[in-house]
């Protein structure tokens, strides 16, 4: 198991390569640091989320946009924070996706499933910035 | 038959439209944009559509590829068509009952199981 915790701090100004190289590095942390398939999978999926939001929502696509991420893995837990450079929102303003009435739109899924499988999710005011924070252990029950 | 430039095999079985993905990872927005187009124009070209979409070596998924589905789904649905899930890996299928599309969805364990299933 990996001694020194694997921290980055990044500027990303593309999505598909920067997003890319990211996974990248972190998969490799995970497996260095002793973490499930679950939980690679599951961290895999948040960050892509929170990364495509952070580009397509908070920077609305803009080009010269850039988003900040920053990570720490060792092997008690992997921490993220992702800020984009938009001006925020109120993430109790998102419709429930489970409920009823929503079920048939195609969008809306992303803060869900980062609620599900990270142990903690935080939005930080203004809202333009993410913190998640997935704690190494047995996988959850399913 | 897929063109050189699909991201999806699609077979006719049966008269089912099979279709499986090209890629282990359904995660990329361009891909995921292209997936939507094909499957939409295999929709689009039946009167009562007969899909089924098999996810045998997909690892990975998005939200964003749940959206297209979905989109897909209700397609189906105004064609008075048919749609099925099958071969969905457990990790995958963990985010159908996280985002409880696994109700709405008609999914089976496996393509041949899925099959016949079409009326």
């Amino acid at each position: 198991m990996r001694s020194e915790p694997y921290i980055q701090n990044k500027t990303l100004t593309d999505l598909r390569t920067d997003l890319q190289k990211v996974q990248e590095g972190v998969a490799l942390a995970l497996i260095q640091n002793g973490y499930t398939d679950f939980a690679q999978f599951a961290i895999r999926l948040c960050l892509e989320e929170s990364i495509v939001n952070a580009f397509r929502h908070g920077n609305r696509s803009e080009p010269g946009k850039v988003v900040q991420f920053h990570c720490k893995i060792d092997g008690e837990s992997a921490e993220f924070k992702i800020q984009d450079e938009g001006v925020g929102f109120d993430p109790a303003g998102v419709p429930d996706p489970t409920a009823e009435e929503n079920l048939e739109i195609p969008s809306g899924r992303g803060l869900m499933l980062m609620r599900a499988y990270m142990s903690e999710v935080e939005h930080v005011a203004p809202g333009n910035m993410i913190r998640m924070k997935y704690k190494n252990g047995p996988d959850p029950a399913q | 038959m897929s063109n050189p430039t699909s991201v999806l095999n699609i077979s006719d079985e049966a008269g089912v439209k099979k279709i499986t993905f090209m890629q282990k990872s359904i995660i990329d927005e361009v891909v995921i944009h292209q997936i939507g187009k094909e499957i939409v124009a295999v929709i689009d070209g039946a009167a009562q559509p007969k899909v089924l979409i098999s996810f045998n070596g997909v690892d990975h998924l998005s939200s964003a590829a749940l959206g297209v589905l979905i989109t897909c789904h209700n397609r189906v649905r105004v064609k008075n068509g048919q749609l099925y899930l099958s071969d969905i890996s457990k990790p995958i299928f963990e985010i159908f009952k996280i985002t409880k599309l696994n109700k709405m969805f008609q999914i089976a364990d496996t393509s041949e199981s899925a099959m016949k299933n079409f009326k």
